[in-house]
């Protein structure tokens, strides 16, 4: 019995289909990354997955779901807002307590934002948001993560250090990608969309970047 | 009208159409309406006035009286706590907003204008601090609880996907919702406070110690060095509220405010209870030993009378002005804006053309009332012209700042063809947008004006207030409230129909 599983699943918007009869089971432990052009499914069936799980899953939507006037410290103790009685998060809001800087801070020093502890969202860029969300997914402390293009603003450097990251402290891992490269070292196993079809679900290890080109052409 | 409007209004290529085609609208309306009413000059010989009127505004004369300071002082602190407690009132009540019967207590509370209020309370509660918070405090608990719904609405809801299971409303609320809407918040209870600064100064007109007091003994009496000494304080006040408000300094001002408040008056719960469960109760009702036909027809007897004599007229009186006002306000506004625009004047212009318009919004449309009521003599005239002065000024600056962020191309026309070809074009749905939203609150302030004599519904109900006539003015308050909400419901009707934003920012 795979952790996730869909059975001939199909996904219509306004008569368009987005997945055409898909089937796929993902097993405990398993690191998937699903690529293909954009259009071609890939958030959909990341949503369609997270549905599934997402009582002990953390999610790093496209759109980040970070609150933009709150600092990055308080964005990543949104993770854990549900350990706590409301009172101590409203304190914690207000006033950030000690206790809890201390058990954020070693996160963002893994995804390299140790310095911007308390500057408000707006403030940052692209990557750095990016790399606030993914702080978050890390501290909510769940053992499946899912992330829809979580790197795609993040440099080169910085992005295998956050993908690292995002592996050391998740058991199971389904990430949607557009660098080939990143997706093929940081996968165990490689689900290639094209037009809402499955075209590929092939272990990582056994590929080559150019083995994908095809999912790429028209 | 409006069927015309959807029937070919909205064909792609003659999108402005409609937009043009209501202003005319609205424009023959208002001619129409300003031939009905009675709009004239009635002094012999305006001119001395305003010789008078000159010689005082150049002779501002600060120690014409030593409660000059302290009339300052209450009016900063009956405008602090009114708004505080306001603010207290309606943020609760914006939480409950959903609920339709929260929507019609807000909608009914903001309708009554604050004097009305405070001649509400003024029977109830005396000549005591309290009437004057409450007058302010309720109908902007009204207002706050509107706008605040609004504004947190607007949050962005992506972060409660990512919310863990298990968080409580409470966390949720103040993690996802607050944040965001806190500066909004923060900048709207400001610019209340700004509007509470004049609803306090007026207060003074129904007998509270703030500068309206004085302002209308100085205006009947010719002491216009005094008048302008007031008033100039009272733009300073106005003009440096960045400087001196900041969130932190709140509680501190509430306390001293607190303080400084004459605490002065007998405060008498039995008036409260027979004011609400006696006075404001019909004639015919109050008098009946029991209820039966007779009690009920001699109730019909006196509806008919106070809506054939008082209410109606009141009405006929309310819509012409309003309409006039809202039209003449619009024409000003057009006239107004480009004194703060970029697009058209310098610094040096822009600043002055700053001043104009602070003056303009600061000064209470009741005082401006005032002022050409002695200069022109009782008529719909200075009524019309000080609302429309007034709000032409606030909707001018709103819509100034919009041009300000306008990108032109580089061979762009210059000055009037400037105007007419680019700029008015492009802001007009948002001039038509600040200017319906303005019009509800139109009406309101022609009501109040009805104090000055003008025979609007205000003053019906403030002859009915003299009179201790309770019953009637209840009736009337009402009868305003209702058409208020009315307008309130066409105004959003036609914004929608327009395609025209609903929300306002800070108008």
């Amino acid at each position: 019995m795979p952790l996730l599983e869909l059975k001939n699943a199909t996904v219509q918007y306004n008569g368009t289909a987005v997945l055409n009869n898909l089937s796929l089971g993902i097993e405990q432990g398993e690191k998937i990354a699903l690529v293909g052009q954009s259009g071609a499914g890939k958030s959909t069936l990341l949503n369609l997955l997270y549905q599934q799980c997402k009582e002990d899953a953390a999610l790093v939507p496209q759109d980040l779901g970070l609150v933009r006037s709150l600092s990055v410290f308080h964005n990543v103790y949104m993770g854990r807002l549900n350990k706590h009685p409301s009172w101590y998060n409203v304190v914690n809001l207000i006033k950030p307590l000690k206790k809890e800087v201390d058990q954020v801070l070693p996160i963002l020093i893994q995804v390299g934002l140790e310095e911007k502890v308390f500057e408000p969202i707006r403030e940052l860029s692209g990557g750095q948001q990016q790399r606030t969300a993914v702080a978050r997914a890390i501290f909510k402390d769940s053992s499946i993560f899912f992330g829809d293009e979580p790197v795609s603003a993040v440099d080169e450097h910085q992005s295998h250090t956050v993908m690292q990251a995002i592996s050391a402290s998740h058991q199971t891992v389904v990430l949607s990608m557009h660098d080939v490269e990143l997706a093929l070292k940081y996968s165990s196993r490689v689900i290639g969309l094209k037009d809402g079809d499955l075209v590929m679900n092939e272990p990582s290890g056994s590929l080559k970047a150019s083995d994908l080109d095809g999912l790429y052409k028209q | 009208m409006t069927a015309s409007i959807s029937s070919n209004g909205f064909k792609a290529g003659s999108k402005p159409r409609p937009l043009l085609r209501i202003s005319l609208g609205f424009l023959v309306i208002a001619l129409v309406l300003g031939l009905l009413g009675d709009f004239e000059i009635t002094t012999l010989d305006p001119w001395i006035e305003i010789e008078r009127m000159v010689a005082g505004i150049i002779t501002p004369d600060f120690s014409a009286t030593e409660d000059l300071w302290s009339a300052v002082v209450n009016t900063v602190a009956f405008a602090i706590l009114g708004v505080a407690l306001g603010n207290a009132m309606g943020f609760p009540l914006a939480l409950a907003f959903q609920f339709r019967a929260v929507r019609i207590l807000c909608a009914f509370i903001r309708s009554v204008h604050e004097l009305f209020w405070a001649l509400i309370f003024l029977q109830v509660f005396g000549l005591t601090p309290l009437t004057g918070v409450l007058a302010i405090a309720i109908p902007y608990a009204g207002i706050f609880a509107k706008v605040y719904s609004e504004i947190l609405e607007e949050s962005d809801p992506a972060p409660l996907q990512t919310l863990p299971k298990g968080t409580s409303s409470i966390s949720t609320f103040m993690f996802v919702r607050m944040p965001d809407a806190w500066a909004h918040f923060k900048t709207y209870a400001l610019y209340r406070l700004e509007c509470g600064l004049r609803s306090s100064a007026v207060l003074g007109f129904v007998g509270l110690p703030t500068i309206g007091f004085h302002l209308e003994s100085a205006f009947s009496q010719g002491r216009y060095s005094e008048v302008t000494a007031l008033l100039i304080i009272f733009y300073v006040i106005i003009a440096t509220i960045r400087k001196w408000v900041h969130a932190r300094l709140i509680p501190l001002y509430i306390i001293l405010a607190l303080l400084v408040i004459p605490w002065t008056g007998e405060l008498a719960t039995s008036n409260l209870v027979r004011f609400f469960t006696y006075d404001i109760l019909p004639h015919p009702l109050r008098v009946a030993e029991t209820f039966d036909m007779g009690t009920l027809s001699a109730l019909g007897a006196w509806l008919s009378i106070m809506w054939n004599e008082q209410a109606l007229p009141g009405i006929i009186a309310t819509i012409i002005l309003t309409q006039v006002a809202l039209v003449g306000s619009g024409a000003l506004t057009l006239l107004f804006f480009p004194l703060i625009s970029p697009k058209f004047f310098n610094t040096f212009g822009r600043t002055t053309g700053h001043i104009f318009l602070v003056v303009l919004r600061s000064t209470p449309e009741y005082v401006l009332a005032l002022i050409f009521l002695l200069l022109w003599g009782p008529s719909m005239l200075p009524a019309a012209v000080a609302l429309a002065l007034h709000n032409g000024a606030i909707i001018g600056h709103l819509i100034g700042r919009y041009t300000e962020d306008m990108d032109l191309r580089p061979d762009s026309p210059k000055g009037l063809n400037l105007y007419a070809y680019d700029v008015l074009p492009r802001l007009y749905p948002q001039f038509l947008a600040f200017l319906f939203y303005r019009w509800e609150v139109i009406m309101r302030e022609t009501a109040i004006l009805g104090i000055l004599g003008i025979a609007t519904l205000g003053f019906y109900i403030d002859s009915a207030f003299a009179d201790l006539r309770f019953d009637r003015a209840m009736f009337l308050i009402i009868v305003t409230a209702i058409l208020n909400i009315g307008i309130d419901t066409l105004s959003r009707y036609i914004r929608g129909r327009l395609r025209l934003r609903t929300t306002a920012d800070v108008v």
